[in-house]
């Protein structure tokens, strides 16, 4: 809500600076934006007449003007402006002055004839883009008035944001009345008589849908001149309040809309037939706006209609057909209560919103219509001419908003704001706020004021109350509450506790967006039913990720192309899924939380100790373990849709399948450009932040023996199920079988490997002899031989 | 006749000029062997007079005690000399740098989740999250902000297709909702309603992207319901929070009227530096109020035995007050050069 300050004042002018009031409401809850002088700063111009205005000797578009500047001999000026001519008074800069922007004028020469300043456009003074001309003045101005006097540009403009809940304020009535209610300073109305009729024409109103619209009024003024300029004045406050002024009859409405907040509607009465009817729109009727949209009116929007069919839409915006013009000589003024439900998000479905729908969605005063109307009619008669006719109002007073009592309990004041407040405060607080109250016992009786549809329930009066009384009277009290502790789940990791494991693995944690592009969801992670936006932000972030991969490869993407090298990347987030699950938060989405890593480019940092290798898989599987540990995860072969086919796994964890872990695939690899493959994991966040609480076994006493044993296998046997065949054979007393070597080469024969386990074996009672220890041996090399194949090698 | 005195003099010398244990082992010999000087002297003595033969034997067996003394601290120079040696051979240039030492870091904004986390749970408030992509209901109905409300305004909603009936969440106070009915649930049967205290912090959606709007981005919603909260107490929380988390009483905080569909009263929070790099202007940093009684019947409360209050705030926004950052977008970038500078 913009407005200038002197309007306000004419209604409530307390006694405080313009910046003293913006505080007051924005500490009130009306936010103030901004608070500017009308005009930038400039000196030195007045008003002037053009006394004559004769071609330039040396230049066809330039005119040589004598100028009345309040002086006792005219000025001679050069000017280009077409609209140039004798008779018309004008701003003009004199020599010295100083224009927005800093320049200054000085006497001159222009093609050989001097030149005493400057006549100025609007925009040259800063007051609007229009540089269509010079800016005319109202003629009848004395010449040599400082300009900045004649047109108020020294006046504040108040610009302040208003909430959804105080549409009442939405005027500089409503925001007069809030001035009222929080300085005491006494609220001026206007005097708003009715007019008297002078012609008895009516056209009747028919309410069709009294729940959606139960308050039209309607009224003819007839001979009127449309042509007239809207006066100096009311232009300059349309334009101060941000609305642009566009030609008498429809400058009244707004002007009236913007001082009462009732917003009106002028028909070409001549375009209108028949009765008016107030209904919702019927299936296929169109409507040519006056915005120039032609709209596909739906059944829930409530039209204004005449015999021919729709004429507006209610309380939005009218028809283009029956909008008046420069040759409008009969009006049909409306002004009515449109119900908020029968507006609201109407506007906004079609793409726009006006003035008009803005206040009726949020709520207008139903009292309002009639005050408004007559306000309007007297402003046509007087500027415009013309003939009225009496006002036709049609009602349904069941359907009108009802201001029901509100009972505020006097002791629910202090037990919700935290502080002491007399019952008599709280009264005179309230009706500061023009809420009638009346006291009954221990309770206030409180009747709303029609035009706030915020006030319905005893916490709103409290507010207002709060509001009133100033939130910061309101002290900041340290809570008491009984002590209890927080659990703290020695059974499950904390989302820190994971974060800084990778952390301490030299990661670095990102965070990327949630919605990629569809065609990684589709081709990256071969996702046939990508979960996709309606409005997404760009093309390529169209679909919700169902993989923190692709944002962590378009994080690498990025820093490769800041000639980062080595990059090692994590994201613990959302990922995005369908399931049709019952035991789902939202049904049909799965959305669990998961943690990816990346990792590509040297495995260690640059360095003199270390020789520099690329990162492999068994790094990043390294760095896995170490985040799981002590849960021991198992890897299987697996394809997957992103990475390189021989170096992928599924991660298990206790049979459950719990992510992913493998090298980019060469194909993406290229088509990503990322020059190396990156080595990738994901898991499941609630499985890694399973991690069982120790419990301890007594340590055996007993000493411990060592031995060797390295198999020669078929190379493609895994060997983790050497490492399971080995373990299932294996006593308790067995108490690590370590994979410490791995070997192929001088000795081993082509297409086979040799494995190395280093065997751990305690008893817990008594020491192991050498028997047991030969017989334990015989039978692992037994089982290994027959079911791998393999033999034994020999040291 | 040997001078005992000078005897010691010359072994002294004899041992001193010894380079390494061998040597000093054969100058030993010299002096202290079956043929050495010592012993000479002593089996000269066997022609004197008794009692002559008695003081210079002393004379010589206390010059012989000297010798071995010498001897032993020598021997103990040599090796310390040795190991000394060897010592020095051994020195690593220490200012060599070590072996893979390098850390990653934590994303600011999660620097500041965890920090936030740590401050409200002092103060007992457990930290619980919710769905994003989340039911219209819970998003806005609940809220008190059913369809066509104005105030859905406020919010630039991302939807999906194919479902009018979820959006991606637009703020965190839809995990209220959740977190109201999952505590009345559990709480049903008991003889009296423990207050319930939570933060959710968590990413939200909005259709908005420029330096300071991001289409995702993070808040943190805060809530408090039992029988004896009140406006003040919000306050007290929300001032206290920031002045710990800023490490700073130089911070002015102010509360303005505002408008929340799910609060009543409802508040806008601003902070002021007083002093240090941010001292001016006000800056808007939280929205919060005291929990509408439909929103707490929602949730399965009965609002004439409780109130609630709830705020919420933007951990981005907190996270480049606390560390000078000036673009969003930067937090959403995976830029190392930006990130390596949270460690």
């Amino acid at each position: 809500m913009k407005f200038p300050e002197r309007w306000l004042r004419e209604f409530c002018d307390p006694p405080l600076s313009a910046e003293e009031l913006g505080e007051r409401l924005t500490m009130a809850g009306l936010e103030l934006e901004s608070l500017e002088p009308a005009a930038p700063p400039f000196s030195g111009v007045v008003t002037a007449r053009i006394l004559g205005a004769e071609p330039h000797p040396n230049a066809d578009k330039l005119r040589v003007c004598q100028v009345d500047v309040g002086g006792e001999t005219p000025l001679q000026i050069v000017c280009g402006a077409p609209n140039a001519r004798a008779g018309i008074v004008v701003p003009c800069a004199l020599v010295g002055a100083q224009l927005p922007g800093g320049l200054v004028i000085k006497r001159a020469k222009l093609r050989g004839v001097e030149s005493q300043g400057m006549l100025c456009s609007a925009r040259e003074l800063g007051l609007s883009e229009d540089h269509s001309g010079l800016l005319e003045l109202d003629p009848d101005l004395t010449p040599g008035q400082d300009i900045r006097q004649v047109l108020e540009l020294d006046e504040a403009v108040f610009d302040v944001s208003l909430t959804p809940n105080r549409a009442d304020c939405l005027s500089i009535l409503g925001i007069a009345r809030e001035v009222s209610a929080l300085t005491e300073a006494p609220l001026r109305l206007p005097r708003i008589d009715p007019v008297t009729a002078t012609l008895d024409a009516v056209r009747p109103i028919q309410l069709a849908v009294p729940e959606a619209c139960p308050r039209y009024l309607g009224r003819m003024i007839r001979g009127v001149d449309a042509k007239r300029p809207t006066p100096e004045w009311m232009r300059r406050r349309l334009e101060r309040s941000g609305v642009r002024a566009i030609h008498l009859l429809v400058d009244i409405t707004n002007y009236v809309m913007l001082e009462l907040g009732q917003p009106l509607h002028a028909f070409d009465e001549a375009r209108l037939r028949g009765g008016i009817t107030v209904r919702w729109a019927r299936p296929g009727e169109t409507l040519p706006l006056l915005n120039e949209q032609r709209v596909t009116l739906a059944p829930d929007v409530l039209v204004i209609a005449d015999e021919g069919g729709p004429v507006a839409m209610a309380g939005i915006m009218g028809g283009e057909g029956s909008g008046i013009t420069l040759d409008t000589t009969d009006v049909f003024l409306e002004s009515a209560f449109f119900a908020p439900a029968a507006v609201a998000g109407r506007a906004r479905r079609y793409g726009f919103v006006s003035e008009a729908s803005h206040r009726f969605e949020r709520g207008v005063d139903p009292e309002l219509p009639r005050r408004a109307l007559e306000r309007a009619t007297a402003l046509v008669l007087e500027l415009a001419g013309g003939a009225a006719g009496p006002i036709n109002e049609t009602v349904a007073p069941e359907h009108l908003p009802r201001r029901d009592p509100i009972w505020l309990r006097s002791e629910k004041v202090p037990d919700v704001l935290g502080i002491p407040l007399s019952f008599d405060r709280i009264l005179a607080l309230l009706r500061r706020d023009f809420i009638d109250v009346q006291q009954n016992g221990g309770v206030v009786i409180a009747q709303a004021p029609s035009w706030r549809f915020d006030l319905a329930i005893e916490e709103d009066l409290i507010e207002e109350v709060a509001r009133l009384h100033g939130y910061d009277e309101i002290p900041a009290l340290t809570p008491l509450a009984p002590m209890a502790p927080l659990p703290v789940p020695e059974g499950e990791r904390t989302n820190a506790d994971v974060r800084a494991r990778l952390v301490l693995r030299d990661y670095h944690e990102v965070i990327t967006y949630a919605f990629i592009d569809e065609a990684l969801e589709r081709e990256l992670l071969a996702n046939a039913a990508p979960i996709l936006l309606t409005n997404p932000i760009a093309r390529n972030m169209n679909a919700m990720r169902s993989s923190l991969w692709p944002g962590l490869l378009q994080a690498l993407q990025t820093n490769r192309k800041r000639q980062q090298a080595r990059v090692r990347l994590f994201e613990l987030g959302r990922c995005f899924l369908r399931d049709e699950s019952a035991d789902a938060a939202v049904p049909g989405f799965a959305q669990p939380l998961r943690l990816a890593a990346l990792a590509a480019g040297p495995v260690v940092s640059e360095q003199w100790g270390v020789p520099s290798r690329p990162v492999d898989f068994y790094d990043l599987k390294g760095d896995l373990e170490a985040l799981l540990a002590p849960l021991v995860p198992r890897f299987e072969p697996a394809a997957h849709p992103a990475l390189h086919p021989g170096r992928s796994a599924r991660v298990l964890l206790e049979g459950r399948a719990v992510g992913w872990i493998g090298e980019l695939h060469p194909e993406w690899v290229q088509r990503l450009e990322l020059g190396t493959a990156p080595q990738l994991f994901e898991l499941e966040l609630d499985a890694i932040r399973r991690r069982p609480a120790p419990h301890y076994v007594p340590v055996s006493r007993q000493p411990v023996v060592q031995r060797d044993l390295a198999f020669v296998v078929d190379a493609n046997v895994p060997a983790q199920t050497l490492l399971d065949a080995l373990r299932s054979e294996a006593p308790a007393w067995v108490r690590q079988i370590t994979l410490f070597d791995v070997y192929q080469g001088q000795g081993v024969e082509p297409g086979k490997r040799s494995l190395a386990f280093r065997l751990t074996l305690q008893h817990d009672e008594h020491t192991l002899t050498d028997e047991e220890i030969d017989a334990l041996l015989q039978r692992l090399c037994a089982q290994i031989e027959t079911q791998f194949g393999a033999r034994l090698r020999q040291q | 006749m040997i001078d005992p005195d000078g005897l010691v003099e010359s072994a002294r010398q004899a041992f001193a000029a010894a380079a390494d244990p061998a040597e000093l082992e054969r100058v030993k010999a010299r002096f202290l062997g079956k043929a050495g000087v010592v012993t000479e002297a002593l089996k000269s003595l066997a022609n004197l007079p008794l009692e002559e033969r008695k003081r210079a034997g002393a004379a010589i067996n206390r010059a012989k005690a000297q010798i071995e003394t010498l001897l032993e601290e020598t021997r103990e120079a040599l090796a310390r000399r040795r190991l000394e040696a060897q010592l020095a051979a051994q020195a690593l240039d220490v200012t060599l740098p070590g072996r893979n030492g390098s850390i990653g870091g934590l994303h600011p904004v999660t620097r500041t989740l965890e920090r936030v986390e740590a401050l409200f749970r002092s103060m007992g408030f457990a930290s619980v999250d919710g769905p994003e992509i989340e039911t219209d209901w819970h998003n806005f109905t609940a809220l008190n902000t059913p369809a066509d409300h104005p105030a859905r305004s406020m919010h630039d909603t991302f939807y999906l297709q194919g479902r009018d009936d979820v959006v991606l969440r637009t703020h965190t106070s839809p995990v209220q909702i959740r977190a109201m009915l999952a505590h009345t649930a559990r709480h049903r049967d008991a003889a009296s309603m423990p207050d319930l205290r939570v933060i959710v912090p968590g990413r939200v959606y909005r259709v908005d992207s420029d330096a300071t709007h991001s289409p995702m981005f993070h808040q943190l919603e805060g809530l408090w319901v039992g029988k004896d909260v009140a406006f003040a107490h919000l306050k007290g929380v929300i001032a206290s929070f920031l002045r710990a988390f800023f490490e700073t009483e130089a911070l002015a905080v102010r509360f303005r009227p505002s408008f929340f569909p799910f609060t009543e009263p409802s508040a806008e929070i601003d902070v002021r530096f007083t002093s240090g790099a941010l001292e001016g202007r006000w800056l808007e940093i939280a929205g919060c109020g005291m929990v509408h009684p439909q929103v707490l019947r929602n949730g399965g409360f009965d609002p004439e035995s409780v109130r609630g209050f709830a705020f919420g705030m933007g951990l981005d926004r907190l996270t480049m007050l606390r560390y000078g950052i000036n673009d969003l977008r930067l937090f959403f970038e995976s830029d190392l050069r930006f990130l390596a500078q949270f460690r």
